[in-house]
Parts: C-alpha cells; sequence; structure tokens
C-alpha cells in the first residue's frame, strides 16, 4: 500500500514537472544527451589542442556547440521578447545582421576593401552598427507597434530589402580585414582557451537577467502580450512597449552580427546567418513559449538555442551532409511539438487516468 | 461640389474592405502598366512583354492562391516554396531515372502536394499547433528531402515532357510585326492556362460554395464561425489540403517552365506569394482577401521588377528594395483601411 502512495507521489511530481514550460527544451536536451551516450561516449570529450595560431585551447564536440550556439542564444533573447510583446515573430532578424556585419566592415575600411591599417577603433565600429541595427529595429517596432500591421508581414520588408542593402553599403564588394585583433572577437584572444563568443553570449544572458529582474520590462511586456486593452487601462502604453522589444532586438542582432562577421573577418552578404531568423524563431517555440504572445520564459527559449545546436552538431558528426540536414531537423521538430502540443497532452493525461482507473478496478477486484 | 465629395465618399465607404483592397491593387496595377508603356515604351507596347510576365509567373500565380486561401482562414504556409523545389527534383527524377512518363510525373507532384497538405492541415487543425512552427518544419523537411531525393542539378531529357514543355499556345491577334516584315505571334505557355483555370476555379469556390464562405467565416472570427454551427477545425484542414493541393499543381507548372530539377529552384517563392497575396489585399489577421486581387499582386509584383530592369537599374539590390518599398506602401494602405473601419465604428 505504502509503495503505491509512493508511486503516485512520484507520478504527481512528474505530472506537475510536465507541466512546466522549461521540461519541453531539458528533456530534448536530456533525449540528445542520452542518445549521443549510447551512440558514441566520446562526444563529450574535451581535449587540449592547438589552433591555426599555435595556442593551446580546447576542443570538442560540446565546445563547438556553444560556441555556434552563441548567435542563435543572443537572437533568441530578443525573439522571445518580441514574441511576448506582439504576438508574432521577426523575419527580418538574418537580413538585418547582414545590414549590421556590413556597417561593422564599413566602417572598419572605408572605401579600401582590403584596408593596411582599420580607420576606425573596433569599438566604435561596433557602436555605429548597434545604432543603425537599432534604427532598423526601430522602424520595423513603428510598422508594428503604431501602424498596427503583423510583425511578420512588417518585417517581410526588411527580410526583402535587408541584404540588398548590406551590399550596397559596401557597393557589393567583400572587405576582408587582416588586423588580428579583429578577429579575437569570433574566434579566440590569446592565452584564453574557450572561444570568445561564448563569453559574448553570457554576457548578454547576465546583462537580460539583470534587466528582467530589476525593471519591469518582463512584466509589462507580458502584460501587452496577454491583453493589450486591459494593460493600456492599467497605465501601460502598449505601443511603446511593443516598440521597445523591437529595438532590442535590434540590439541583439548587432551583437550576433559582429559575432559573425569577425569569426570570419569579412562577409558574405547573401549567405551569412541564412534561415537564421528560423531557428531563432524555433528556438523560441522549443522553449514552450507561446508564439502568440503572452506569458514567456527566457532561460527556456536560450535553452531551446542550444538544443537546436546540440542536434545540428550531433546530426553532422553523423555524418549527415550540411544540404540533408533541415530533413532530419525537422522530423525532431514536430516530434518536440507533437508532444508538447496541449491537446496531445490532455490525451494523454486522460488515457493515463483511464489506464490507472482499470488497475484500480483490478486490484479492487 | 460637397455633395459630390460627400457622395464619394461614401460611396467609399460603403464598399466592403476586399472590394476597396482590390480596386485599389488593380488600380495601381493598371497604372504602373501604362506609365512604364508611356515612359519606357519597348518591350512594353508589345503584348508578348505582357505574356512573358505570365509565362515567369504561372507557378507564383498558383502558389499565391493557396497562399491567400490560408491566409484566409488566418493561417500561413511558407513551406510552399521548398515544396515547389521538392516536387520538381522529385518530377525530374521520376521522368529521367525511374522511366516515368509525364503522367506518372503529374501524378506524383500532386500526391506530393496533398500528402504535405494532409500532415500539416492534421498538425494544425487538429492538434492546434501554430500553423507557422508546422510549415516552418515542413520547410526544412522539404527543403532536405529536396537534396536527399538528389543533390544536382539536371536538365529533364524526356522526349514527351520536353515537347510538352515547349509547347506555345499562340493567341490570336497579340503579335507584332518585326523589322523584316515577318509577323512574330505572340505566345503563352500551358502553364499559364492552368494558373488562369486555377484563378477561376478558386474565385468561383470563395465566392459562391459553402467551403469558400467558410474559410472567410473562420478566418474573420473562428468563435463566432464556430458558434454558427461551422466545423472550424475540419475547415482549417481543407484550407491546408487545398493549399497543398494547389502546392503540388504549381510545383508542378514551375517544374514545367524551367524543365530541370534543383534545390535552388523556387528559393524565397514562399516570400513572393505572401508578398503578392498582400499587395492583392489579403490579410495575414484572415478574414479579408480576394483571389483576383492575388493575381493582380503577381502581376505587380513581376512588373516593377520588370521595370526596374528595364530601367537598367542591373544591380541586383534595386529589386529587391524597390519590392520592399511597394510591400511597405501597400502595408501601409491597408493599416489605414483598418483605421477607417475602427472610426467608422465609433461614428
Amino acid at each position: 500500500m505504502k509503495e503505491l502512495t509512493v508511486k503516485s507521489n512520484s507520478l504527481k511530481k512528474l505530472t506537475q514537472m510536465m507541466r512546466k514550460q522549461i521540461f519541453i527544451p531539458v528533456a530534448a536536451l536530456l533525449i540528445l544527451i542520452i542518445f549521443n551516450l549510447i551512440a558514441d561516449p566520446s562526444f563529450f570529450q574535451i581535449s587540449y589542442a592547438e589552433n591555426s595560431a599555435g595556442d593551446p585551447v580546447l576542443s570538442g564536440y560540446l565546445i563547438t556547440i556553444l560556441d555556434n550556439a552563441s548567435e542563435l542564444a543572443i537572437l533568441a533573447i530578443g525573439m522571445t521578447l518580441v514574441t511576448a510583446a506582439s504576438g508574432g515573430q521577426d523575419i527580418s532578424v538574418g537580413a538585418a545582421i547582414a545590414i549590421s556585419g556590413s556597417v561593422v566592415l564599413r566602417v572598419l575600411c572605408g572605401d579600401n576593401p582590403r584596408p593596411e591599417e582599420l580607420q576606425a577603433s573596433i569599438l566604435t565600429a561596433f557602436l555605429v552598427s548597434c545604432l543603425v541595427s537599432m534604427l532598423f529595429g526601430a522602424f520595423n517596432g513603428t510598422l508594428v507597434a503604431y501602424f498596427n500591421i503583423q510583425p511578420m508581414i512588417a518585417t517581410l520588408i526588411l527580410y526583402t530589402a535587408g541584404r540588398s542593402i548590406a551590399a550596397w553599403i559596401n557597393n557589393n564588394r567583400l572587405p576582408i580585414i587582416s588586423e588580428p585583433v579583429f578577429g579575437y572577437f569570433g574566434t579566440f584572444i590569446p592565452g584564453i582557451p574557450i572561444p570568445t563568443p561564448i563569453f559574448i553570449a553570457a554576457l548578454c544572458m547576465i546583462i537580460i537577467a539583470l534587466v528582467l529582474k530589476f525593471t519591469t520590462l518582463g512584466l509589462y511586456t507580458q502584460a501587452v502580450g496577454i491583453n493589450q486593452n486591459s494593460a493600456k487601462l492599467n497605465g501601460i502604453n502598449p505601443q511603446l512597449i511593443k516598440f521597445i522589444t523591437y529595438v532590442i532586438m535590434g540590439l541583439c542582432v548587432a551583437v550576433a552580427g559582429f559575432i559573425k562577421v569577425t569569426r570570419f573577418s569579412t562577409i558574405n552578404y547573401s549567405v551569412v546567418a541564412a534561415d537564421i531568423e528560423m531557428d531563432a524563431i524555433l528556438a523560441v517555440a522549443l522553449g514552450g513559449n507561446a508564439l502568440s504572445g503572452g506569458r514567456f520564459s527566457m532561460v527556456s527559449s536560450i535553452l531551446g538555442a542550444y538544443v537546436i545546436q546540440f542536434l545540428t552538431t550531433t546530426l553532422f558528426k553523423f555524418n549527415v551532409s550540411s544540404s540533408a540536414l533541415p530533413a532530419y531537423k525537422a522530423i525532431v521538430v514536430i516530434i518536440l511539438v507533437v508532444i508538447s502540443a496541449p491537446t496531445v497532452r490532455e490525451r494523454l493525461s486522460k488515457f493515463w487516468k483511464r489506464v490507472k482507473a482499470t488497475r484500480a478496478g483490478k486490484e479492487v477486484a | 461640389m460637397k455633395t459630390v465629395l460627400n457622395k464619394k465618399t461614401r460611396r467609399l465607404s460603403t464598399m466592403t474592405d476586399t472590394n476597396l483592397l482590390l480596386t485599389i491593387t488593380i488600380v495601381v496595377f493598371v497604372l504602373m502598366y501604362l506609365s512604364a508603356m508611356l515612359f519606357i515604351g519597348r518591350g512594353f507596347l508589345r503584348f508578348q512583354m505582357f505574356f512573358n510576365i505570365l509565362n515567369e509567373n504561372a507557378a507564383l500565380i498558383i502558389l499565391s492562391c493557396a497562399m491567400s486561401i490560408v491566409m484566409i482562414t488566418g493561417g500561413i504556409d511558407i513551406s510552399v516554396g521548398k515544396l515547389t523545389a521538392l516536387i520538381c527534383m522529385s518530377a525530374a527524377v521520376n521522368l529521367d531515372y525511374q522511366g516515368g512518363n509525364v503522367m506518372t510525373a503529374v501524378l506524383l507532384s500532386l500526391a506530393i502536394g496533398i500528402a504535405f497538405g494532409l500532415v500539416q492541415g492534421y498538425l494544425v487543425a487538429y492538434l492546434d499547433i501554430q500553423p507557422f512552427i508546422v510549415t516552418l518544419a515542413g520547410m526544412f523537411f522539404a527543403k532536405g528531402m529536396t537534396t536527399i531525393v538528389n543533390s544536382t542539378q539536371f536538365n529533364v531529357q524526356n522526349e514527351a515532357f520536353v515537347a510538352l514543355k515547349n509547347t506555345r499556345v499562340y493567341v490570336p491577334g497579340t503579335g507584332y510585326v518585326n523589322r523584316l516584315g515577318v509577323y512574330v505571334p505572340a505566345y503563352v505557355e500551358i502553364g499559364v492556362i492552368i494558373a488562369l483555370l486555377t484563378v477561376a476555379v478558386l474565385f468561383v469556390v470563395l465566392r459562391w460554395t459553402k467551403l469558400g464562405r467558410n474559410f472567410y467565416a473562420v478566418g474573420g472570427n473562428s468563435q463566432s464561425a464556430n458558434m454558427l454551427g461551422i466545423n472550424v477545425k475540419r475547415t482549417k484542414f481543407l484550407a491546408h489540403l487545398l493549399c497543398g493541393l494547389l502546392a503540388g499543381i504549381g510545383g508542378f507548372v514551375y517544374f514545367l517552365h524551367v524543365g530541370s530539377g534543383a534545390p535552388s529552384h523556387a528559393t524565397g517563392a514562399e516570400m513572393n506569394a505572401i508578398a503578392s497575396s498582400i499587395i492583392g489585399g489579403t490579410m495575414l489577421t484572415g478574414g479579408v482577401g480576394n483571389i483576383v486581387g492575388t493575381l493582380f499582386g503577381v502581376l505587380s509584383l513581376s512588373t516593377i521588377k520588370n521595370i526596374v530592369t528595364m530601367l537598367g537599374l542591373d544591380d541586383a539590390w534595386w529589386t529587391n528594395i524597390t519590392v520592399a518599398l511597394m510591400i511597405c506602401i501597400f502595408l501601409v494602405v491597408q493599416s489605414l483601411v483598418l483605421l477607417r473601419k475602427k472610426t467608422k465604428a465609433k461614428a
């Protein structure tokens, strides 16, 4: 008898846990980790190796995942806020990254695509690109907040024009920066064995955690997302909140774009950050956030971004070609989304109840 | 003078949103084409130019219709572009490597489209998953499957298919006499006829059938549609199924136009379809839209692309920037129309 109550208690705890939002990304991550452990435990090996500059650095699949997911995690921060406030997604982030990267190179190189010396300090270039990205974010935000246009459609404009604008900023040339310091931001700082993007992503996460803890941004965004009219009646300006989330998205884009250009010290307008908007939206969805806005969990979203990168790296490890990768990704996504769909969960819990009832009936008999 | 104005505004205000947006689209297209004829001349003065726009965009017209239907029910389908690429590749492999004929290729295309429609429709309608995520996964799946089916581009050699591809339907009375005094008749491809037929059929379906009216009702307000006794879930499911079927047709028409299979086919077609639907007056919020508007949306989009190239602004970026500008203008107009509705409701 005692055993039975313990069992039902643990079952209750399990269902409680399942109801929590963070359950989906954590479960996905666990499944992936277990799968890798069974398939090939060497996946988790981390070793010291020398990189091309001759410095000892950490290498291994885990480091690759953490490193490559940095941009996605940063974008997931902005995308979560945008989704929560406006109930829609920003599909222009990939194109906007092309713009911000192009601006960085333009400021650093001036008119000469192969500069001997940088024309401005890297900090200036970064700040200018932040400003430009925030302006484009403000453009999206104005359309969404003040013209009441559906976010996906409003950002379709920048999605269409973005890469063209990026090419136009540099007169369609592809500048290459030979200054090694510039590359430190996207690869390694000499003497530190951990890739720099991981630090940048961590910094962004700390900042957003502090902002959500000490300001009312999180509360207001959710209020606007849940019910715009009642938020208004409570003295919140819903249009301003929506606008601000898009400007923050612009800032996230600038940081992600900066990492992207510093990885290779150059840019390819049509390829850089291609389809990253889809991955960012996926991260938000995998985090269990409703894409129709309202309540959000930032931790889940960021975790979702790492799950996506984990999945990608796992697939690469099993020699799935990069062009066939999306098909497998789609299958995993569909499975995850179906499991987490409310109707499916309801049916499952009903099924469980029926099973339990029949069991109890048998015991009584 | 005042009374005339009053009359005009009254007539304008009694127009439904759908009709007003449709009128705007058609007027813009006609103005654009006329000004192109006046100021650019050259090719625009010939019928063939117009037919070429149709030839190039027959598939896009069908895909945009598919998109419009889903958008009218309040959903979205971003998988149609990659689905087209998958269909092209599958049909091409079927024709050249598996010894299929044109008929099997057509059936295969439709089957792929319907399969996508079934799965996506079930997930969206009955499992209540957001259409964006479902079709995003569909897009990824189609994109990956295309390269799994075959990873390289190749032109189809099948004779019957090539003959069908090169079939030209001459439109009487629209040709011109060239410098040598030879009469050059103007033509359209078979795909254009399929596309126009599709538009006509869908126009009838959306306007005069129960199913069509249900699409609008569900998109406008799914709760009140439910109270009226409409099966909302089934309607959404049917919308996605129809979208899949149309994507199948559109995919084959695209294949008929290009005659090859390649993973890079129809890149960005989903966004072009969405843009065309918006320009045609379909709203993503659902309940508002018109197939004829979508047709004109496609025509406007491609006309402006042609004008930009004709003006000598060859740099690829100008086309995209102009298109973006055009979408922007139409969106602002739509938002003003919605505002008009609000102020009307207040008055």
